[in-house]
């Protein structure tokens, strides 16, 4: 068997290289998911080593042929599973301190996501590996290229952009309610606020293109997460005295039209409209009810003919 | 998620004391003036949102 290790070694090495580099690269597309604590980054980086590791060292066990030696493959899915859970637990915690609030549905998707990207990683590496075993470096380099692409355009996902149209609305008070173009969002009690609101506060309204837009918009948890990006992004005035700078974010229950309030730092409309159209669809918030319809008219058929 | 807790009134800032019950602190002000500033020191202390019923009540709202 030592007589083989340099050419497992090439397999392996080229598994785990591709592996490692898919890591990287979907560490670093999803900043705004991610808090960038240097540990964080540095833990992310040695799973999805030891995922690529996982998916590199298949090839050669099979063709050993050592089967029992690909069921750790098994084991490695609870261990990433329970990256999920550490994600969840680390943002939760952080969530308390935080004025805007990610909330659950979010923190929720990014646990999912790190999830997803290791067992990328591992499939980058077990194909890479594969390639490397039957067609030498310069098709596993291949193989590589094509498999990082190909999880990078799997990670990427949709954005609220690419389901609702975002444009700007004008702020005012009707008595003591603060609206968004038609939209209520809350009651402001103190005429200083309001003034102050008036002159700082910007404002967009997320117009959905369709119903399963809207049905997306619908979700408090997406809407929560709009709010979050844009105060990201544009800075907040909130603070723990002041919460009427809340950026909310409330629907026009007529038209499924969403209109976001928020106290800017940085007062750009430009950035605020790109940031409301970068924040990711949660997957907890997709819907498609349009493509139920088909079942629909099935089920209300066979009512009638009952 | 804070702000889709449903909210407790923590004080009421009137200027009509037959407007309000009991059950919750109440303060009375002489006029708008006095009762816009009370609120808002009372919004600060207790890091609440300050809503206008538009009847001469203010009511202070944790959410």
């Amino acid at each position: 068997m030592s007589n083989l290790i340099p050419e497992y070694l090439l397999v392996i090495l080229a598994g785990v290289v591709a592996g490692t580099v898919t890591r990287v690269i979907l560490l670093r597309i999803d900043y705004r998911q991610y808090p960038g604590y240097p540990h964080g980054y540095l833990g992310h980086l040695f799973l999805g080593f030891i995922a690529s590791i996982l998916g590199a060292v298949a090839i050669p066990a099979i063709m050993e042929p050592d089967f029992a030696a690909a069921t750790f493959l098994a084991l490695a899915a609870q261990q990433f599973r329970e990256i999920r859970n550490i994600e969840r637990r680390t943002l939760e915690s952080l969530e308390r301190s935080e004025l805007v609030r990610r909330g659950l549905d979010y923190i929720e998707g990014i646990a999912r996501t790190f999830e997803a990207r290791n067992y990328l990683v591992m499939g980058t590496a077990f194909v890479t590996s594969l390639a490397a075993q039957l067609g030498g470096p310069a098709a596993a380099f291949a193989v590589a290229i094509l498999a990082v692409l190909l999880s990078r355009y799997f990670m990427s996902g949709q954005v609220v952009g690419s389901i609702c149209a975002v444009v700007p609305a004008r702020i005012s008070f009707k008595g003591a309610i603060l609206m968004v173009d038609e939209i209520g969002i809350m009651n402001v009690g103190l005429k200083v606020m309001r003034d102050k609101i008036l002159q700082e506060g910007l404002a967009v309204k997320l117009i959905p293109r369709d119903g399963n837009a809207r049905s997306t918009l619908h979700d408090i948890g997406q809407r929560n997460a709009i709010a979050f990006t844009a105060s990201v992004i544009l800075g907040s005035k909130k603070d723990v005295d002041i919460p009427e700078f809340t950026p909310l974010a409330r629907k026009n229950p007529d038209t499924g039209e969403v209109g976001l309030y928020i106290m800017p730092v940085e007062r750009d409309m430009e950035q605020l409209i790109a940031a409301v159209k970068l924040t990711p669809v949660l997957e907890s918030a997709r819907s498609k009810p349009l493509k139920a319809g088909s079942s629909i008219k099935a089920a209300k058929e066979q009512v009638k003919s009952t | 998620m804070s702000d889709e807790q449903v909210g407790t009134i923590l004080a009421i800032v009137t200027l009509q004391m037959s407007m309000v019950g009991e059950g919750t602190p109440v303060f009375l002000a002489r006029n708008e003036e006095e009762q816009q500033k009370v609120a808002g020191y009372l919004s600060k202390i207790l890091d609440a949102n300050v809503h206008d019923l538009e009847n001469g009540s203010l009511i202070l709202v944790k959410h």
